[in-house]
């Protein structure tokens, strides 16, 4: 009896090392005894110390992180995707597991019994050769190209450790060119120019007292002081920032956003009071290619297949955990990673318009709906989005719509494949009534705005939060335009807002305790997204969409501005803008503690500051959802 | 003298009797420790009484896994031939793959499939188009519990007024959904193959904390 099943599996395994160095036979015989596993996300496969398994594993879809223990925290080691092999160790070395493996996302594994590839591998010279290697070098794949066996993508050359980009030494210059204290201005400039270096520091026998940048000579000229007579120690940045020469590259990183420098000092000890052994500037970091966003930036802009863009998303992840530990300010982070998924986003849209078997008929907009259009996507959330056309004639309608239908099922499927989910309810331009033309929509929100169900009424709202992320803006602002009119002076739109607005309480009970959910898999968690985020953030639309201010979509900003409006309610407006960056933080946190996407957060895992925090923020919701009920005169909300 | 009313039971044959025997023992608790079939057939048409089994291919899952080396595949020998439905599935009636006759295939299902909970894609079509045929050898019908997971992937859709309920989905939109390679599809094997990774993933949606009781899946 032939298996197809079998045929199937053996299939994809030649693809990969070793499976590819087998006879088909051989391979066909390994394949009729796997056992594909499904593994949820977040669930482990095997964890250290456990006893070995009957398998190992190759990931056929998805994602697996394995992570070594130390002391008590789990550091990710390895990532391995498609086609990468894990838990072969142990087995071979009679051992338990030392290491932790966590399905990053949902994915399919084939379990390879060991009895069976055993026998193989010993007797098989290149099979056994390949183990042996990848064993010692401990990457999976001793062949590739410097991209396996490392969390880096295939931009960073193979530097044979184990360790993130991010936790390496940062790149030192040795040579440091440096002056007196008394040096005067030109004389340092020409000395710059000469060793064309951006930086001097200043020493007094070799200790550093200050660093003199090109910035340093702007402000100088533009306060107006003379040039020659002045000494360098007028003008240069001091006390200087200093560290000793293990600095790691995102040390590095944090410590110049923190300041606002440029250059860090390299002293014998770290301190001030040693001799200087080093100089490290932003720009070398940069060249040294890592996770910094720029660089991701570029990697974005070059990368040519989903795998990588997947690859650069975990990179992006990891500078985000690094931003939160060191507390950058969080529009600074919303800022940056909302940049990079942007570029993501545009990237995917280039590479499938590319793929279409002719470019599009017209122009269109690709449009980001929900929290990435709100510039507050920070963990990856499901995808929300849809598409705008422009008119074309009658004749040309459907084929227009099939093009950017078939375009948009392109995109939809590669943001999931990089961990966009879809979205449960298929607010995906994949979906027709999601992918309309630019009449055809305008028509579909009258329809919404004079409809009678207040549902219907709310989608038209995600109107006034999103972003355009792909094609023409003015196919977009036309549309805008057309709902901005609509609503305006809007009574039954601006209390049906209202009353949505108010639906969500916050999670506080009578005695100001939080209320939680009763039952369900989420019991004894409150869900901080429906509970308090949303609400905020419908406050924050209604009160801007009052004051007819366009174009402005950020919860945070949208509050500052309402600060500046209405200066009799700043106080309350600031405080809802420090509360929206508060719970993001707090919900981004709670989500890469927990790998998901941080909306139950659950009551007992709380320390008594975040509680105090937290109710704060409670707090300025109701203050602001007290005056939407005045303002508005909402009374449906008791 | 009071089974006057009381039907002879007729004498069924003895692969009947082993596999009702099996219904004897209580399901298991939690969805987590019962075994699934998820089975896919080929047929020449859509008519239960016309028409005739292709080929049957089944898979069988336990705790999230599916071990290759227990797949059911078995071509059925043809004494009708269809000539719209090669189009299809492509199984020609001359191709030689080793067939069995139908009271064969049946036997070796059913001794396969023993009490497990089966699961089919519109699994209404599959399981009638099994009765007939067991209906055929004078059989009654099958008695396993039964899942759809065209019905099961509805559950999965949060309830909004945008959403068609009453869509049915093909298991070409659920393939694509899920983003399951749908290399194989049309075969009976490899359609229960792709039904077996989206009812996994069904339950991945359902059954998230693994505590899900079988009842109720099965009331869903």
């Amino acid at each position: 009896m032939k298996n197809t099943i079998a045929a199937r599996i053996a299939d994809f395994l030649k693809n990969f090392p070793p499976f590819d160095l087998l006879q088909k036979e051989q391979l066909y015989t390994l394949a009729s005894e796997v056992k594909v596993i499904y593994v949820e996300k977040g669930r482990s496969i095997f964890k250290a110390g456990e006893e070995q398994h009957q398998y190992f594993y190759v990931v056929n879809k998805g994602a697996v992180s394995v992570l070594k223990p130390e002391n008590g925290i789990f550091e990710t080691i390895d990532k391995c995707d498609e086609g990468d092999i894990f838990g072969l160790r142990p087995l071979f070395a009679k051992e338990n597991y030392l290491l932790e493996t966590l399905a990053d996302e949902e994915s399919i594994l084939y379990g390879i019994p060991i009895d069976i590839f055993k026998p193989i591998a010993e007797n098989h010279p290149k099979v056994r050769e390949f183990l042996l290697q990848s064993f010692a070098s401990n990457t999976r794949n001793p062949y590739a190209s410097g991209d396996k066996g490392k969390l880096l993508t295939s931009i960073t050359p193979a530097t044979g450790t184990q360790n993130l980009f991010e936790l390496q030494p940062a790149p030192i210059t040795r040579k440091v060119v440096t002056v007196s204290p008394a040096t005067t201005i030109q004389k340092a400039a020409q000395k710059m120019r000469s060793r064309m270096v951006g930086s001097l520091v200043v020493v007094e026998d070799n200790i550093p007292v200050g660093i003199v940048t090109d910035e340093n000579f702007r402000d100088l000229v533009a306060n107006g002081m003379s040039l020659e007579a002045v000494p360098v120690s007028e003008i240069m940045s001091s006390p200087v920032i200093c560290y000793s020469k293990g600095i790691t590259i995102s040390q590095a990183q944090l410590t110049m956003m923190k300041h606002g420098i440029d250059h860090i000092c390299i002293t014998e000890d770290g301190t001030p009071n040693t001799r200087v052994t080093g100089i490290l500037s932003a720009h070398n970091i940069m060249l040294s290619e890592g996770n910094n966003p720029s660089i991701l930036m570029k990697a974005i802009q070059r990368s040519n297949s989903t795998n990588e863009l997947k690859k650069i998303r975990n990179k992006i992840t990891l500078l985000l955990r690094g931003y939160l530990e060191s507390n950058i300010p969080l529009n600074l982070i919303s800022k940056i990673i909302f940049e990079l998924n942007d570029a993501t986003i545009k990237r995917i849209i280039e590479r499938c318009i590319k793929k279409m078997p002719a470019p599009p008929p017209t122009d269109f907009a690709w449009l980001s709906l929900g929290s990435q259009g709100r510039k507050e996507q920070l963990l990856q959330t499901d995808q929300d989005n849809a598409i705008i056309f422009a008119d074309v004639a009658a004749q040309d309608h459907a084929a227009t719509k099939a093009y950017f239908l078939e375009l948009a099922k392109k995109v939809n499927k590669r943001l999931s494949i990089i961990g966009y989910e879809y979205c449960p309810v298929n607010t995906m331009a994949k979906n027709e009534q999601w992918c309309k033309s630019l009449s055809e929509w305008k028509e579909q929100v009258a329809q919404w705005i004079t409809s009678a169900g207040s549902d219907e009424l709310l989608l038209s709202s995600i109107f006034f939060d999103f972003d355009i992320s792909y094609g023409n803006v003015q196919v977009s602002n036309a549309l805008s335009d057309h709902i901005f009119e609509l609503s305006r002076n809007n009574k039954r739109f601006t209390s049906a807002l209202a009353e949505a607005t108010l639906r969500n309480p916050p999670p506080l009970g009578f005695f100001r305790q939080f209320v939680v959910e009763h039952d369900g898999e989420n019991k004894d968690s409150f869900d901080i997204k429906k509970r308090a985020i949303t609400p905020l953030t419908d406050a924050g639309r209604l009160l801007i969409l009052s004051h007819e201010v366009k174009n402005l979509s950020n919860t945070s900003e949208r509050f500052d501005k309402l600060a500046q409006l209405e200066p009799s309610n700043r106080e309350l407006y600031l405080a809802c803008s420090f509360a929206s960056k508060a719970l993001l933080k707090f919900r981004t946190k709670q989500g890469i503690r927990e790998r998901n996407n941080g909306r139950f957060i659950k009551l007992g895992q709380l320390s008594k500051e975040e509680k105090m925090k937290l109710k704060r923020c409670f707090r300025s919701l109701k203050e602001v959802q007290d005056l939407i009920k005045v303002r508005f005169e909402v009374k449906a909300y008791v | 003298m009071f089974n006057l009313f009381k039907k002879e039971r007729p004498n069924y044959p003895e692969f009947w009797k082993a596999y009702e025997a099996k219904f004897q023992e209580e399901l298991p608790a939690l969805v987590s420790q019962t075994t699934f079939v998820v089975l896919d057939t080929e047929t020449t048409g859509f008519d239960y009484r016309k028409d005739r089994i292709l080929s049957i291919g089944a898979v069988k899952l336990q705790a999230n896994e599916l071990n290759v080396s227990e797949t059911f595949e078995h071509y059925l020998q043809q004494e009708k031939f269809n000539p719209e439905a090669v189009k299809i599935h492509g199984i020609l009636k001359e191709e030689k793959a080793e067939c069995l006759s139908e009271e064969a295939a049946l036997r070796a299902f059913l001794k396969y499939i023993e009490n497990a909970v089966l699961v089919a894609h519109h699994a209404n079509f599959d399981i009638n188009m099994i009765n007939s045929a067991l209906k055929r050898m004078e059989l009654p019908k099958l008695k396993n519990q039964v899942l759809d997971t065209g019905y099961l992937y509805r559950k999965t859709l949060l309830n909004s007024n945008l959403i068609n309920k009453e869509k049915k989905y093909t298991l070409d939109e659920i393939a694509e959904a899920f983003i399951i390679d749908v290399k194989d599809r049309h075969t009976a094997i490899g359609d229960a193959f792709i039904t077996a990774i989206a009812f996994l993933k069904i339950l991945g949606k359902l059954d998230k904390n693994k505590e899900m009781k079988l009842k109720e899946l099965l009331k869903l």
